[in-house]
């Protein structure tokens, strides 16, 4: 029951989601002027409560391994920033017979910018022109010097360090210094300088000076349990602060929207949402939405928005919302490096990531796949956890002294790499709304259909012979079998990479997109769609830091439309 | 606990007030954090450590756990054994909150217990030590799994048990600092790798 009490206030802008493209348009719209309120699925972020940064395992119960050991060897263990989950209760998705899809939701204020890798690389010329490059998939509705600015703008206010390569398609951008390497990068940057593998700096959203009153990195590691002194990038520490600042900016925590509600002139008026403390329903209004839950969440609003005027869904006349999924291709190996075994005792923690990493190398040369990937790569002397040893103990067996010496002697010795490559989209991979499942706030659910391509199979295949390659080169042991043709090809499950995107994509033609080239909905001029569900392509490169440029351009240009009186 | 978490709290937030100013950013400067981090180890210090009364195992299978989890990790010259490290502890808190590891682990110590009687005519504790030694050599290696299916059961226990001690003995202190792991620190600039013939 529609609880319409109060007398109706309307802000000029709602934002549904809080992460990289919702607070990058709270800051934007809020500092120009627009009030602004937002809703977040999740609870507010309070990081001196909420962040294990600098907890030792055995200061924890369960070491890190969580209740019941749930997190034991899995991404969100129990140090990780909170409400990063791979299942949540109450709050399910299905799969279609055939297909398995892993959906990673962050249900808190900053959404999944609180656990991201903080990798954060510019897409390339090419990149916003895939069909005109090779045929397949589509271009872009504007090109990369149309973004380049925005670019600029975000990596200026965030802070990326890196260095300028040149590098073929991978464009270089507002860089602070990198760090230094660690010596598993020491000896795999030259592994790869004698196999002619590009290996450079990697481009992470870390700070490495002092930035816009944000201290420099302490080098701790632990960037993905959250970084108490903000040096590296959360939306809720570096976006949500300055909108709040302005003094127009509303946040409502523990909102999961269901539905844009339109209003008799045919535009959007308001978000029907739940209050989750108090289960009732609730509507905000205002003159303009950003939509920007997450690509598959923001297909699932709008599918459910569904009226007289949009029997299909909001803004998808054109059918093409849930379509055109795609995830990064992921395939990983590592090997064992012996001569790691001499390094004495040293701080070998460095940033919350890679220092180093591979851009695609062969861009524009004669492969037997289409498009690129990149290699991420780490290992080393880095703080214990659970499930570290498992390995080790499964290889020499047995017990005592001798067991706990080898483990002693093999540790730091690991390095592991994983490609991460562009999936092009095919009609097998798409969300639609789960005919017969809600969730526990009685809103129908995502159903996902996933299958790989001919294209991407290859591409795993050659990130297997590469890192073979590397690791051989590099005086290592491939750890585990990993041959050429082998059946099954190390391929990762859909959406497990969390690059999930292109669900609501942009084009030029409104019967094949459902936004035109400013992220706004053909059918419905005052919704807009801020994270990465307008993408027409999924390169080989993390989608976050072209959601934060195109999320700032959506936001000017809603700006603009304002001051026109348009909106 | 409650008592540290409020203070911790307390700490960070008369810091965070001083830090922001001119700042509207939800930060604490690098000092401020390293120092609030320093008070929460010296609060950790000091709390006592009381008789630990296990969640999921009797009396009897507990003792035997930590026999077993000793005799994985022993003390040795260099460093303490796994029931210093607290692995026990540890394994018997997921015990008891995972079904899985209770029919593994609960249900292994029972076969092991009936698989001594049956072979020593008594239960593993009270088994001689070459008794005991010669039932964990059987169960220690996979290999004699394959010439004796009997012993599978006790194959697939004693692996999981070793690896849930290793996860025990490897995240406690005396674990940690017997790997030679020196992070977890607050630096101003990332030295790189040191300089070491042949990296």
């Amino acid at each position: 029951m529609p609880n319409l009490n109060p007398p109706k206030k309307v802000y000029d802008v709602c934002i549904i989601g809080s992460g990289a493209g919702g607070g990058t348009a709270a800051k934007v719209l809020t500092e120009d002027g627009l009030s602004v309120v937002m809703l977040e699925a999740g609870p507010r972020l309070n990081p001196e409560k909420d962040f294990k940064e600098h907890v030792w395992p055995y200061e924890l119960a369960h070491r890190g391994a969580g209740i019941g050991a749930k997190g034991r060897g899995q991404f969100n263990d129990e140090f990780l920033a909170p409400n990063g989950f791979w299942e949540i209760e109450g709050e399910p998705y299905t799969t279609a017979p055939g297909s398995t899809f892993n959906w990673f939701r962050s249900r808190i204020e900053g959404g999944r910018t609180n656990h991201w890798g903080r990798i954060a690389l510019r897409f390339g010329e090419a990149d916003f022109k895939a069909r005109s490059t090779d045929g397949m998939g589509d271009d872009w509705p504007i090109t990369y010097e149309e973004l380049s600015p925005y670019y600029d703008k975000v990596e200026s206010y965030i802070g990326v360090f890196g260095s300028k390569e040149n590098v073929p398609n991978s464009p270089d951008g507002v860089f602070l210094p990198p760090p230094r390497p660690r010596c598993t990068e020491t000896i795999i940057k030259k592994a790869c300088d004698s196999l002619k593998i590009t290996c450079v700096s990697s481009r992470l959203a870390i700070l490495t000076q002092p930035l816009n009153g944000r201290a420099a990195c302490h080098y701790c590691a632990q960037c993905g349990r959250g970084c108490l002194s903000a040096s590296n990038f959360s939306s809720s520490q570096v976006m949500i602060p300055p909108a709040q600042a302005t003094g127009r900016f509303t946040m409502i925590a523990n909102a999961m929207a269901r539905e844009i509600v339109v209003g008799k002139n045919g535009k959007a008026e308001a978000v029907s949402y739940i209050d989750k403390l108090t289960r009732n329903e609730n509507r905000v209004y205002a003159k303009a939405f950003v939509v920007a839950a997450s690509a598959c969440e923001s297909a699932r609003l709008l599918l459910n928005s569904r009226s007289s005027n949009f029997p299909d869904g909001l803004a998808n006349s054109s059918g093409v919302v849930g379509r055109y999924l795609t995830d990064s291709v992921g395939s990983n190996l590592g090997g064992y490096f012996p001569q790691l075994e001499k390094m004495p005792a040293h701080n070998h923690d460095g940033v919350g990531g890679s220092h180093m990493y591979m851009p695609w190398w062969r861009f524009g040369k004669k492969n037997d796949f289409l498009r690129g990937y990149h290699i991420e790569f780490g290992g080393g002397r880095g703080m214990p956890g659970v499930g570290e040893f498992e390995g080790v103990c499964m290889e020499n067996e047995g017990y005592g002294v001798g067991l706990k010496q080898k483990c002693r002697s093999t540790y730091g010795n690991y390095i592991g790499f994983a490609g991460r490559g562009e999936m092009i989209p095919n009609e097998k991979s798409y969300c639609e709304i789960d005919p017969s499942v809600v969730d526990k706030w009685g809103i129908p659910v995502l159903r996902f259909h996933w299958q790989w391509g001919e294209n991407e199979m290859k591409m795993a295949e050659d990130m297997q012979e590469t890192f073979r390659n590397i690791i051989e080169t590099a005086g290592g042991t491939v750890l585990g079998v990993s041959k050429r043709g082998q059946a099954p090809v190390d391929i990762s499950d859909g959406g497990s990479i969390i690059h999930e995107l292109g669900t609501v994509r942009m084009g030029n033609n409104p019967k094949t997109s459902a936004l035109n080239r400013n992220c706004q909905a053909h059918d419905v001029k005052n919704v807009f769609v801020a994270d990465a569900a307008p993408f027409v392509t999924n390169p080989d490169k993390n989608p976050t830091l072209s959601i934060m440029a195109l999320s700032w351009r959506t936001s000017e240009y809603l700006l603009d439309q304002a001051r026109k009186g348009q909106i | 606990m409650a008592a540290e978490t409020v203070s911790r709290r307390n700490v960070l937030k008369s810091l965070t007030m001083g830090a922001v100013a001119g700042s509207v950013l939800r930060a604490i400067p690098l000092e401020a954090a390293a120092y609030a981090h320093g008070v929460i180890q010296a609060e950790k210090a000091n709390a006592k450590a009381g008789e630990y009364s296990p969640k999921f195992f009797s009396a009897h299978q507990y003792k035997t756990l930590r026999s077993l989890c000793e005799t994985i990790f022993p003390a040795d010259a260099d460093c303490g054994g796994a029931i210093e490290a607290g692995a026990p502890e540890f394994i018997d808190l997921l015990t008891s909150e995972n079904a899985e590891f209770q029919l593994k682990l609960g249900g292994g110590l029972m076969w092991l217990d009936s698989t001594c009687t049956d072979r020593y005519g008594n239960a593993y504790l009270d088994s001689s030590p070459q008794q005991q030694t010669e039932i964990l050599d059987l169960i220690a290696y996979r290999k004699n799994a394959e010439t004796d299916g009997d012993l599978g059961h006790g194959v697939d226990f004693f692996a999981f048990l070793r690896s849930m001690t290793s996860d025990g003995f490897f995240t406690s202190e005396i674990g940690i600092k017997y790997l030679g792991y020196v992070g977890n620190t607050f630096l101003t600039e990332f030295p790189g790798c040191p300089p070491v013939p042949g990296i």
